[in-house]
């Protein structure tokens, strides 16, 4: 097959076209780098564009007390403070930036009665700060980064005579390992989907942007893509994953009808107003206010009513906690027997807001629900349900230049880049991260590739990449792909899920690894062109290891903080806040261990009251009162 | 709750193929993707079908159902009579590669030859001020999702591969109106490179591309016919070819 190998030279090779892939190609194209772009599917299809809400950033357009200390301290809050301090404060300092700039592309967001650029509400965050297009936001965000790369490439062609000379998107290929050569990055090889052919890239720098892992779950808002690819390929060039046991289930996704569990309801239902109530009616979430947000957020209806009108006099309504606090609320309500009748909770917007308002503030909502439900959600409520929505988890980083620690060359941005939202990641929060690490990662390669001479990938590394793409092939009678995987989803959901003990993760453990064994086996029908068969093999060994990741890290960590919940540890430990979870891979197995978190500097620690750290922090952490 | 329906799926590639029936079951609520990933897991393992979201928003599952251009995901089973037979085609309009996946290349290749958006000069970020009535008429066309069930759907390229050089297709005409009537955009002469470089005056409003379109975008109403009313205006306004004789109008 070497003989025939397609092959292409770049400078920079970012496998992912979302949001932060995007972002990542625009800043190395104009560094002066030539880039390919690996999407997985067609380009503008990628994950991204299912994000609705908004883009959280702090322009104070809608609020002018709104600033980055404040998104900063929200984003703290948030993650319960395992975020990596320096990356929460880039981000709150630059995403305004960030989406300015989109508008200067071409996007265009909701307004203010000012024409400035509208901003809506969401959970967790203090002031109304997420920019927004109605509720397709991501669209609008992805296509304005793929109209941005073809405005590039336009420039190329007046310049050079090709729309293609220094940026081209290779779409529908899929990346099935990272090549190293003398411990530094030397390329990618994959395989086209469309006819199965391999292809090499030769590249002294991969941005890693690939992602999540939904799929690893049986009920999910992720699409096909989210396979945890960039998290496997990143631990098997070397790289570290951080802290993969913190998964954000989206409190609102649907529950009904079965084909569409799991579909996303934004969260932006909540941020205009609507309400959460069980089977008796009971708008429950005034139960489930933890102490920790206790003077933060209204504990009775007239209170959090009145919030909508007057933000500055009131608190905020309990729907609008964080993800993981709304999310645990319907799992137990629906426990406790005061679920709807297919075991979701309502959701009601009708009450509050409009027909005609419900159909303009929240259109897809609407289209979703009445297309594929048949509700009507201007007149009736909705029936959701948590859907495992995000991965907080992901590559560790140097925060500034998105370097992943470790391998020289590799960089990673957006949801497969770990600790910017520490145990739980603020709705808004991910198309503000895709576009400020998406770019820091753009520049942190570009900044490598011109201090750096590439190393030429070897004909043995390539016969080994070669020798993994065939095997499934010259198989017979091997182990069904599409079946291992719903085996793995069936054991990630009922012992790696929303809430977990150490008993059912020891369960799981072995399970997967048994899974894991199986899938050495697997064998494929029919050929290699377009075939789905073939290319599922590849995301379950993936899979396979987001899961082993997840689980031992989840194991290993006896407390409840965010997106982790122990049954057998319920409470929160100030010791644990100190330590992320380290998983690295030796070829075998995945090996997890602790590590210490870096400790924010006085600077922004002094941004908080002490009484507010006393809930997150030691004794000893409070009275240093900062790292420096 | 589950019962049996008869699919009949196009299997085949670009040098043959033909239409394979199977039995296989759908359960209350399922979309007619959900089926054919039933078939995939079960039957043909190497069944080719494009997907993503499952939940309209992305645009790839366009095929032909019943010989109509729509998204698999967002049409229900139960649209269709219980002893209906559900015959499943990839998307006419462009060719084959395998069973129910097209090569969409046409369109991309287009979507580089429309000049990409041009703000002002002088416009710092930050400082954009826009009415939302004014963002409101192009926001309707940044709503695609570009299934390209427009494109396939539109006779001029639909039976006519040699239309494909000189005609864009509605999803680039409502590309292009947005861009034209975004409050910001400075480039003149959208309509006129629309109409002659695009091939905007091959489509006769049949309107075919309205009707299939999944986010009920007003192709023809709100983008083609605004744009031919203004070329016409441009091109056969009495002052304009009084002042063209006087001065050659710049061409930009």
């Amino acid at each position: 097959m070497t003989n025939a190998l397609e092959r292409h030279k770049y400078d920079v090779l970012v496998i992912g076209a979302g949001g932060a892939g995007l972002r990542a190609a625009v800043e190395a194209r104009e560094s002066g780098l030539r880039v390919a772009i690996i999407c997985k599917s067609l380009f503008g299809k990628a994950h991204t564009v299912m994000a609705e809400g908004g883009a959280a950033a702090s322009m104070g357009n809608a609020n002018s007390n709104d600033n980055w200390k404040v998104h900063f301290r929200d984003t703290m809050r948030g993650g319960k403070f395992l975020n990596h301090f320096r990356m929460a404060e880039l981000h709150a300092k630059e995403s305004p930036d960030r989406i300015w700039e989109l508008e200067m592309w071409g996007a265009l967001f909701d307004r203010t009665k000012e024409g400035k650029i509208s901003q809506r509400n969401f959970g967790g965050h203090e002031y109304p700060r997420l920019a927004h297009v109605g509720d397709r936001t991501g669209l609008e965000l992805i296509r304005t980064m793929q109209q941005k790369i073809v405005a590039l490439q336009q420039a190329d062609k007046r310049e050079h005579g090709d729309y293609e000379s220094h940026i081209k998107v290779f779409a529908e290929l899929t990346i099935t390992e990272i090549l190293k050569e003398s411990g530094k990055i030397a390329g990618a090889y994959g395989y086209w989907r469309e006819s199965g052919s391999e292809v090499l890239f030769e590249a002294p720098t991969v941005i890693i942007a690939t992602g999540g892992v939904g799929k690893t779950f049986k009920i999910t808002s992720n699409s096909w893509e989210g396979t945890g690819d960039g998290h496997a390929l990143a631990l098997k060039a070397g790289a570290n994953l951080v802290d993969m046991e913190f998964l954000q289930f989206h409190p609102t996704g649907m529950v009904w009808p079965p084909s569409v569990r799991g579909i996303l309801v934004t969260e932006s239902v909540r941020g205009e107003g609507g309400i959460l109530t069980n089977n008796l009616g009971e708008r429950f979430m005034f139960k489930y206010i933890p102490d920790v947000f206790k003077d933060k957020y209204a504990d009775n209806e007239a209170e959090a009513d009145r919030w909508y009108e007057d933000q500055d006099n009131n608190r905020r309504p309990p729907e609008l906690l964080p993800r993981d606090e709304v999310a645990r609320a319907i799992n137990s309500e629906v426990k406790a027997g005061r679920g709807t009748e297919h075991g979701g909770v309502f959701l009601d917007v009708s009450k509050r807001l409009s027909a005609e308002v419900i159909k303009k503030r929240l259109p897809s909502m609407w289209h979703q629900f009445y297309e594929l439900a048949g509700v009507d959600i201007t007149k009736e409520p909705m029936e959701v349900g948590p859907t495992c929505h995000y991965v907080m988890g992901g590559v560790e980083v140097e925060p500034d230049t998105a370097a992943a620690v470790g391998v020289p060359g590799l960089y990673a941005a957006g949801e497969v880049a770990g600790g910017m939202h520490g145990s739980n990641r603020l709705g808004g929060n991910s198309l503000s991260d895709l576009l400020v690490f998406g770019r820091r990662a753009g520049m942190g390669a570009a900044a490598y590739v011109k201090q750096t001479t590439a190393a030429p990938v070897s004909d043995a590394t390539i016969a080994a990449a070669a020798a993994r793409i065939e095997a499934p092939f010259a198989r017979s009678g091997g182990e069904n792909s599409y079946s291992l995987h719903a085996e793995l989803q069936e054991v990630t959901h009922n012992l790696v899920g929303i809430i977990r003990t150490g008993a059912e993760l020891k369960d799981a453990i072995e399970k997967i690894a048994e899974i894991r064994k199986r899938s050495a086996n697997v064998a494929v029908t029919g050929g290699r062109k377009f075939n789905p068969g073939f290319h599922l093999a590849f995301d379950l060994d993936n899979m396979l290891l987001v899961a082993e990741s997840t689980a031992k890290s989840a194991i290993g960590r006896e407390e409840s903080r965010g997106g982790h919940t122990r049954d057998d540890f319920p409470g929160m430990d100030s010791g644990w806040r100190q330590y992320n979870h380290i998983s690295s891979f030796d070829g075998t197995q995945v090996t997890v261990r602790k590590q210490e978190l870096p400790f924010m500097p006085k600077e922004l620690f002094d941004l908080f009251e002490v009484d507010e750290l006393k809930k997150y922090m030691t004794p000893e952490e409070i009275a240093k009162g900062g790292s420096n | 709750m589950a019962r049996k329906i008869n699919l009949r799926i196009w299997r085949g590639d670009s040098t043959n193929g033909g239409l394979q029936d199977v039995q296989v079951e759908a359960n209350e609520g399922e979309v007619v993707l959900d089926v054919i990933h039933r078939v995939q897991a079960t039957q043909m393992g190497d069944l080719a079908v494009r997907w993503n979201c499952k939940a309209g928003k992305c645009g790839s599952c366009s095929m032909e159902i019943n010989g109509k251009p729509r998204l698999a995901c967002m049409t229900q089973v139960a649209s269709y009579g219980e002893d209906e037979t559900i015959t499943v085609t990839p998307l006419r309009a462009f060719p084959v590669i395998k069973d129910l996946v097209t090569d969409v290349s046409f369109n991309y290749q287009k979507a580089m030859e429309i000049p990409a958006y041009a703000p002002p000069a002088d416009l710092k970020p930050g400082e954009a001020r826009m009415e939302q009535v004014d963002v409101e008429r192009s926001q309707e066309f940044r709503k695609c999702i570009e299934c390209f069930l427009c494109q396939d759907t539109c006779h001029v390229i639909r039976d006519h591969e040699e239309n494909k050089k000189s005609f864009a297709g509605p999803r680039f005409f409502i590309r292009i109106a947005e861009l034209d009537m975004h409050p910001l955009d400075i480039l003149k002469n959208r309509k006129r490179t629309a109409q002659e470089e695009h091939g905007l005056g091959m489509c006769n409003i049949t309107k075919c591309c309205t009707e299939v379109c999944p986010e009920h975008i007003k192709i023809t109403d709100n983008a083609i016919i605004p744009m031919k009313e203004r070329v016409v205006d441009i091109k056969y306004d009495p002052a304009r070819m009084f002042a063209g004789l006087l001065k050659r109008e710049k061409r930009n």
